[in-house]
């Protein structure tokens, strides 16, 4: 084995790294490498993030005070169902495929996922998706058509059906989600063969990660829970295209279907968006408390628990329909059940702190703050699952309030607790500390202000998804309160994009692991090379840096040599050739196929067999691609 | 790390993992066919005219079509190109067949007054059994693709995973059938 | 890379003639339970054994499924649970199973 001669073990530079992100444009749009896709998803996700906040900001505006009339109604429908859709599809989903595709090759000692090429088509679909939406959005803007949806990111029927939303809108809805889907679909394959096939040698199930353990379950929950979405859509589509009756009570149908179809989609979707943040703080609360996770098995069981049971609750978003009293109650006691593993990770995470070594670095900081905020919104939550107390709460803003304190005080602060923590990683450079804590304080002022007013005027009657409201309801100071938090989301984003910024232009190296972590991520430069690892890991136990008493011939593939680079470090040099996937444009090729059939979609057969035509070309084209070597 | 950790090749998995998340698909088609079953308002209604006999004939068909795949799979396994290409010719042809069938069936159907739009079992049924027809489509477009490589020897032993990947997609999709036979036809 | 990784000889031709025969006895008996009009008051759990014994066949012989690794078998069969689940949560909801 080849070792390292004058140079410092972890000396940043993307010279030395095999150019891990170098080269042009074509290189990016053919790129299969999983930490560039990573990057692709996460610079989308992140500015989608920035225009759905941008929506937001307008929600606030026009709530402000009882009785405005800066924005109208129709356009007011447009924004919360472009905030929504946008939140959930096309800046949550992208943010935590991002952190999967970036850390869970790296966690499990892989060189790159099962099937890169089929990575990088997850992205492209992705992205054209959203891009789709927003063309619709923005010709609405501009005055040239109905295109935005506004019925809400549910689009619930008949309200969505052709009778009542004869415009264009919902069809950019549903096809921009079904394309969307396409890739979710692509990418949960990816992951689940990755992360049971490609485990490094010792690297058995109850010794990975917690991150890449979530990112298992999730990867099953996107597997099935997104067909029957798939199909609600068809359906939808199809009513509004061919005439047919899926959801039209005139022919004995029963648009209540549609909230089924909907919800048995949506609610393991809002598990999916969870358990990534809830991964990534099982992974940082260990480190920054020197301590390895209290009660690793627990925190994996709950985790395929709530997945499990996130499958059984579907209802609790119905409680109003009417559905009958013993659906009601049984669905409710489900819901109840399933805050049981969830509080069980929370004491677990607290648990691993008791008697740690606590260092509050950022990711600290806001996986702590997660443990806080998403508590909030798990109590609001566990309200709601009693259907009678449901039956006030459903539709005002309590809900509201609920939502987007699970969502952002759990979904959002688990990424940037990720980011803060992978950034080193990903980029060779450490972020400010400093810059970190101010993001990290402003962020939960922010979040706080903003929403924790909503379970004041929701409880008052406030009603979801209206304009405004009249004088005198006592809405208005809690309404004010929560725009002025609104407004400081917007404050708590500078220290970020200055930490970045600051980082880009003169960060101090990382070296491959800044913050003494015990998983294998952490043994490869930052950033690691284009192949990931110059020999094989070998694990033999959970946690493994912090474990650095190596049994001879359980160290790396290769032997330890006196003198030799720690176990705890990649080799700077392969000793063996590596061969990685080489590049493709097939994955771009049959993205653009898709992209043009889901236009075409909108009324013109032609452009519809031109884009599958297209796709069946880029399928082929793929398929009889040289075959890759496995560079395993 | 030419092995993977469970010994079954990425493709195979991601085969296996594909069909696991079908059976979401066709469960949710399922279920709204059978909710929506009886509550027609208006007709042409299921008795007066699903096929029972002709769609038996297409049924056989296609689990014959199954049994061809394997025989195919076995033949490349053995390294028989020439036995390989018939089977591979034969499970196409009786797929091709079934689609004939389904075809001939949509066209009475319409004929009959029981266009796509006309009530609720025109909506669920043209749904359900196109989508599980397009699915059939698809695999015979996979078949005969193998059946050029064949042709062109370059479907050897060495390829064997990949006629059996095709294959778990042509019996999972004979398997759906079997589902939609009896819920749909038999169970009216 | 050998796709038999259990070592196990595939099934010979014979067995898979036998069990394509017994799938098509099974849907001649599964036809003609639906002609005769005496079994009617059973027909339904008829069939669905019938139709589960044909589906069992295909999946277990035909997609190897019996003779491979059972991480296969889990990820077929978890999907196949969820998705009955489903289907019949779904009936009872809207009805179907009380009268």
């Amino acid at each position: 084995m080849a070792t390292a001669e004058a140079r410092v073990p972890g000396t940043p530079g993307l010279e030395h790294t095999g150019g891990t992100y170098s080269g042009g444009v074509w290189s990016w749009l053919t790129t299969v490498d999983h930490k560039r896709i990573a990057i692709m998803y996460f610079v989308t996700g992140f500015v989608f993030l920035l225009v759905a906040g941008l929506e937001a900001q307008a929600i606030r505006v026009q709530l402000a005070h009882s009785d405005l009339r800066i924005l109208n109604p129709d356009l007011y429908n447009q924004l919360f169902t472009m905030h929504g859709t946008t939140m959930v599809f096309f800046a949550g989903m992208p943010l935590i495929v991002a952190f999967f595709n970036f850390v869970v090759p790296l966690q499990i000692g892989a060189r790159d996922v099962a099937f890169p090429r089929l990575n990088a088509f997850s992205y492209w679909t992705l992205l054209f998706a959203g891009l789709f939406l927003y063309v619709g959005f923005g010709l609405s803007l501009a005055g040239v058509c109905n295109c935005a949806p506004d019925g809400g990111w549910f689009a619930y029927q008949p309200l969505t059906g052709p009778e009542y939303s004869p415009g264009p809108g919902l069809d950019f809805y549903i096809l921009s989600l079904l394309l969307a889907g396409v890739g979710s679909i692509a990418g949960g394959v990816n992951f689940f063969v990755t992360i049971v096939n490609m485990r490094a040698p010792g690297l058995k199930f109850m010794r990975l990660p917690l991150f890449t353990w979530m990112t298992l379950i999730v990867s099953i929950l996107i597997l099935l829970a997104f067909p029957p979405f798939t199909v609600g859509l068809v359906f939808m589509l199809f009513d509004r295209t061919f005439g047919t009756h899926f959801y039209g009570a005139a022919a004995g149908a029963d648009p209540v279907l549609w909230q089924h179809l909907f919800w048995v989609f949506g609610h393991p979707e809002v598990y999916i968006l969870i358990l990534p943040a809830f991964g990534v703080v099982s992974d940082v609360i260990p480190t920054f408390s020197k301590k390895s996770l209290f009660g690793y098995p627990v925190v994996v069981f709950s985790g395929g628990l709530i997945g499990f049971l996130g499958f059984g609750v579907w209802v609790h978003h119905m409680f109003a329909v009417g559905l009958g009293p013993i659906v009601n109650a049984v669905f409710g006691g489900a819901t109840m059940l399933i805050a049981i593993p969830t509080g069980i990770k929370i004491f677990n995470w607290i648990a691993t702190m008791w008697g740690g070594q606590i260092r509050f670095r950022t990711p600290m900081l806001f996986a702590v703050g997660l443990l806080a905020t998403f508590t909030i919104g798990g109590l609001s939550g566990v309200m709601h699952s009693s259907p009678p107390s449901d039956l006030q709460q459903t539709d005002t803003y309590f809900v509201v309030a609920h939502f987007h304190y699970v969502l952002v005080g759990g979904t959002v602060m688990g990424l940037f607790a990720g980011m803060y923590y992978w950034f080193p990683k990903a980029t060779g450079r450490l972020l400010s500390e400093r810059l970190g804590r101010w993001h990290f304080w402003l962020t939960m002022v922010a979040l706080n202000t903003t929403f924790f007013p909503m379970h004041f005027s929701g409880l008052l009657g406030m009603p979801r998804r209206t304009f405004t409201y009249s004088a005198g309801l006592g809405l208005d100071v809690f309404n004010l309160i929560s725009t002025l938090g609104a407004l400081l989301f917007t404050v708590s984003l500078l220290p970020l994009f200055a930490n970045l910024w600051r980082a880009w232009r003169r960060g101090e190296p990382a070296g491959p692991n800044p913050w003494d972590a015990p998983t294998l991520e952490w043994t490869t430069s930052s950033p690691p090379p284009h192949y990931n690892f110059a020999v094989t890991p070998r694990v033999a136990r959970r946690d493994p840096l912090w474990h650095p008493h190596v049994e001879p011939g359980l160290a790396w593939a290769g032997e330890l040599e006196p003198g030799g680079v720690s176990p705890r470090l990649q080799p700077e040099v392969p000793p063996d050739p590596v061969h990685m996937p080489d590049p493709s444009y097939w994955p771009l090729v049959m993205a653009i196929g898709m992209l043009v059939a889901t236009v075409g979609a909108l009324g013109s057969l032609p452009v519809v067999l031109g884009g599958a035509a297209l796709t069946l070309f880029g399928l082929f084209g793929w398929a009889f691609e040289p075959p890759e070597r496995g560079g395993h | 790390m030419d092995a993977s950790a469970t010994g079954i090749p990425n493709r195979k998995l991601g085969m296996w993992t594909f069909i696991g998340s079908e059976c979401m698909l066709f469960g949710t088609l399922i279920a709204t066919y059978l909710i929506y079953r009886g509550r027609n308002l208006v007709g042409p209604y299921p008795d007066e005219l699903l096929n029972i006999p002709f769609i038996t004939v297409t049924t056989f068909v296609l689990l014959m079509s199954s049994l061809m795949m394997v025989l195919a799979l076995s033949a490349v396994e053995r390294g028989d190109r020439a036995k390989s290409m018939v089977f591979l010719s034969l499970t196409a042809l009786f797929g091709l067949i079934f689609l004939g069938g389904q075809f001939f069936e949509f066209s009475h159907f319409v004929r009959e007054g029981l266009p796509l739009s006309r009530n609720l079992f025109s909506s669920t049924f043209f749904v359900l059994t196109g989508t599980h027809g397009g699915h059939v489509a698809v695999g015979v477009v996979w078949l005969g693709t193998l059946l050029v490589r064949a042709a062109g020897g370059k479907l050897d032993r060495s390829h064997a995973e990949t006629v059996e990947i095709a294959g778990l997609y042509w019996h999972f999709v004979d398997v759906v059938w079997i589902v939609l036979f009896t819920l749909i036809y038999l169970l009216q | 890379m050998s796709t038999h990784e259990t070592g196990e000889p595939h099934a010979s031709t014979r067995l898979y003639v036998v069990i394509a025969l017994i799938l098509a006895v099974l849907t001649a008996m599964e036809v003609m339970v639906f002609y005769v009009e005496a079994l009617h008051p059973v027909i339904v759990p008829v069939l669905l054994v019938m139709m589960t014994a044909k589906f069992s066949l295909v999946v277990m012989f035909f997609m190897h499924l019996k003779f491979d690794s059972r991480v296969l078998t889990g990820v077929f069969t978890w999907g196949l649970f969820i998705a009955v689940s489903i289907i019949l949560a779904l009936m009872a909801i809207f009805g179907k199973f009380t009268s």
